[in-house]
C-alpha cells in the first residue's frame, strides 16, 4: 500500500480513561494500528467497550490519545479536523431548534462555506438522502431513521474526504436498519469517499463494509481484520447468500470469546456494587 | 410542545367561556353581598363604586405619577437582577466544580424570605425607590441565577461535540448551539424572577415608601377611602395581566418548536 492510498494512518494509539490506580481507571484502547484504505468502508466491531468509539473520536480530533498518533491525509491529527472529515453520531445530534435544512446550513456555516453556496447544497444532500419533503421540517417531527437521514445528509453537505460515522442506525429498529444500510451502500458507490464506521451489528458489517477490524475485549485492540470482497452497490439480495453467511459466521466466531470475556468481566463489578447498593438502602 | 395550538377551536372556546363565567359570577356576588346582603361599605365597596372611582382615577391621570414611580422601581430591579444573574450563571455553569459549589448555595439562599432584610435596606438607601430596587434585584436575583446555572448546565454533550466536529468557534457555539439550548430554562426562570420583582417591589412600597402604586393603595385604605382604594388594586391587576401576557408571548417564542 503507498502512502498516497492511506486516507487514516493510526500508529500505536492506546488512551485511558483516568490515573493509573483511580476506581474510575479505565484503559480503553492499547496500542492499536490501523491503516484506513483512501475510498474503503472499514467497520470496527466489537464487545462493549471496546474502545471501537474512543478510536472514532481520536480519529476526528475530539480526543487526545494519551500515547501514538493518527495522521488524515497527510497531516498530524490534532483537533477537530472540520474539512476533512464530517461525523455522524448515533441519535439527536441534531439541533433540536432548527428545522432539518437550517441544521444541514449550519453545519455548513461551522466549517466556513461560503453563504452563497450553502442552500444549494443542503438542497443537493436533502435529495441524496431523500429528505427533500421533510427540509422544513424540526427533527422532533420525524421518525428515527428520517432523522438519522438527516445527520447523514449534513455530514454529505461538508463534502468532506472521510465519513466517521459512530453507530449511526444503532438506535433503530431492524427494518430501519436494513434498508438505511442497502440506501447508503448505493450512496456511497457513488461518492467514493472514506468512510469509518462502528456498528455492533455482524450483518450491518458484512453488508456494508470492505473490511472490517474486529476488536478484542477490553483493553480493546484490533484482533484480526476480515475482508469483504463484494462490490458496491450490494443488493438486497446479497444478505441471503452463502458467502454473506460464511462471513457472518467467520465473524461471530471471532466475537464470541471477546464478548464473553466482556461479559465475565462486567458481572463481577456488578455484584459489588449491588452490594453497595443494599449497604445504602439499609443505611436509609 | 405547542399543544395549545393544536386544541379544536371549540374546547377553546368553551374553557374561555368557563373562565368568563368564573369572574362573572365572582362579580355578582360582589354585587349581591354589597346591594343585597348589606355588608358594610368600609370592608367592602360596591362593585359599581369601584367602578366609578377607577374611571375617575383613569381620567384625571391621577395614576401617572404613581404607575411611573412602580414601573420604574420594577424595571430597574429586574435589569440589575437580569444582568448579574445571567451573566454569573452562565460563568458558573462553564465549570462543573463552580455548579457544585454555587447552586445549592444560591438555591439555599433564594429559600430565605429575603422580605425580611427590607427594613435594613431602607436603613442604608432610605425610603425612596433605591431600596425597593436593591430589595427587589435581590430577591430575584435568585431564581434567574438557578435558571441559568441550569439552562446552560444541561446542555446535551452530544451537541457540544457535533458543533465542535464541524468547526464551530467559541462565538458560534454559543450563538447556535449553548444559547438556544439553555433558552427555554432561562427565559422560564427570568419569567419567575419578573414576578418576584414585581411582588417585591409593590409589597415593599405598602411597608415603606414615599410613593408608587403600593404607598396609594396603603394610603387609600388609612383615609378610608375603600372605593378607591379598590379602584386601585382593579387597575394593577390589569397592569400585571397586561406585563404577563407580553412576559408569556416572549417566553413561547424562546421555546423550541
Amino acid at each position: 500500500m503507498t502512502p498516497a492510498e492511506v486516507a487514516i494512518r493510526v500508529r500505536d494509539v492506546s488512551h485511558q480513561f483516568g490515573e493509573a490506580g483511580q476506581t474510575r481507571h479505565v484503559q480503553a484502547l492499547q496500542n492499536t494500528s490501523l491503516d484506513v484504505t483512501r475510498g474503503e468502508l472499514h467497520c470496527l466491531i466489537g464487545p462493549s467497550g471496546c474502545g471501537k468509539s474512543t478510536l472514532l473520536s481520536v480519529i476526528g480530533g475530539l480526543m487526545t490519545p494519551t500515547t501514538g498518533t493518527v495522521t488524515v491525509a497527510g497531516k498530524p491529527v490534532r483537533g477537530p479536523m472540520p474539512h476533512d472529515l464530517a461525523f455522524v453520531f448515533q441519535e439527536n445530534a441534531l439541533f433540536p431548534w432548527n428545522t432539518v435544512f437550517e441544521n444541514i446550513v449550519l453545519g455548513m456555516k461551522f466549517q466556513g462555506v461560503r453563504k452563497s453556496e450553502r442552500n444549494e447544497r443542503a438542497r443537493r444532500a436533502l435529495e441524496a438522502v431523500g429528505l427533500d419533503a421533510f427540509a422544513e421540517h424540526f427533527p422532533g417531527q420525524l421518525s428515527g431513521g428520517m432523522r438519522q437521514r438527516a445527520a447523514l445528509a449534513r455530514a454529505l453537505s461538508l463534502e468532506t474526504d472521510i465519513l466517521l460515522m459512530d453507530e449511526p442506525f444503532g438506535a433503530l429498529d431492524e427494518q430501519t436498519r436494513m434498508v438505511l444500510g442497502e440506501d447508503l451502500s448505493v450512496l456511497l458507490s457513488r461518492s467514493h469517499k472514506t468512510i469509518v464506521f462502528v456498528t455492533h451489528s455482524l450483518g450491518e458489517a458484512v453488508f456494508l463494509a470492505d473490511r472490517v477490524s474486529v476488536f478484542s475485549a477490553r483493553p480493546g485492540s484490533i484482533k484480526e481484520i476480515i475482508t469483504i470482497d463484494e462490490p458496491h452497490p450490494r443488493k438486497p439480495s446479497f444478505m441471503t447468500a452463502p458467502k454473506f453467511h460464511a462471513l457472518r459466521d467467520q465473524l461471530y466466531t471471532l466475537l464470541h470469546d471477546e464478548i464473553r470475556k466482556t461479559i465475565s468481566e462486567a458481572a463481577q463489578p456488578r455484584r459489588r456494587y449491588d452490594e453497595t447498593a443494599k449497604a445504602g438502602g439499609g443505611a436509609a | 410542545m405547542n399543544g395549545d395550538a393544536r386544541e379544536p377551536f371549540a374546547i377553546r372556546l368553551a374553557s374561555r367561556m368557563l373562565q368568563a363565567a368564573f369572574v362573572a359570577v365572582l362579580l355578582i356576588l360582589w354585587l349581591l353581598a354589597t346591594n343585597v346582603w348589606g355588608v358594610s361599605s368600609i370592608l367592602l365597596p360596591s362593585p359599581i363604586n369601584v367602578w366609578h372611582q377607577l374611571v375617575d382615577v383613569i381620567r384625571t391621570g391621577q395614576f401617572i405619577p404613581d404607575l411611573r414611580v412602580t414601573l420604574g422601581e420594577l424595571f430597574a430591579a429586574f435589569a440589575i437582577s437580569t444582568a448579574l444573574g445571567v451573566t454569573l450563571g452562565y460563568f458558573v455553569s462553564r465549570s462543573p466544580y463552580f455548579i457544585k459549589v454555587f447552586e445549592p448555595l444560591f438555591a439555599a439562599i433564594y429559600a430565605i424570605p429575603i422580605i425580611l432584610f427590607l427594613p435594613l435596606y431602607i436603613l442604608i438607601w432610605g425610603l425612596g425607590p433605591a431600596s425597593k430596587i436593591a430589595l427587589g434585584a435581590t430577591i430575584s436575583f435568585f431564581p434567574i441565577v438557578l435558571s441559568t446555572i441550569v439552562g446552560f448546565g444541561q446542555v446535551d454533550r452530544t451537541l457540544v461535540t457535533a458543533a465542535r466536529s464541524m468547526g464551530a468557534n467559541n462565538v458560534q457555539m454559543f450563538r447556535h448551539v449553548l444559547l438556544p439550548a439553555a433558552l427555554p430554562v432561562v427565559l422560564a426562570g427570568l419569567r419567575m424572577g419578573f414576578t418576584v420583582t414585581l411582588l417585591s417591589v409593590i409589597g415593599s412600597e405598602t411597608i415603606a415608601a414615599l410613593a408608587g402604586l403600593g404607598h396609594r393603595i396603603v394610603n387609600l385604605a388609612e383615609n378610608m377611602e375603600m372605593a378607591r382604594m379598590f379602584a386601585y388594586i382593579v387597575f394593577v391587576v390589569a397592569i400585571v395581566a397586561f406585563l404577563n401576557s407580553v412576559l408569556s408571548m416572549l417566553e413561547a417564542y424562546g421555546r423550541w418548536r
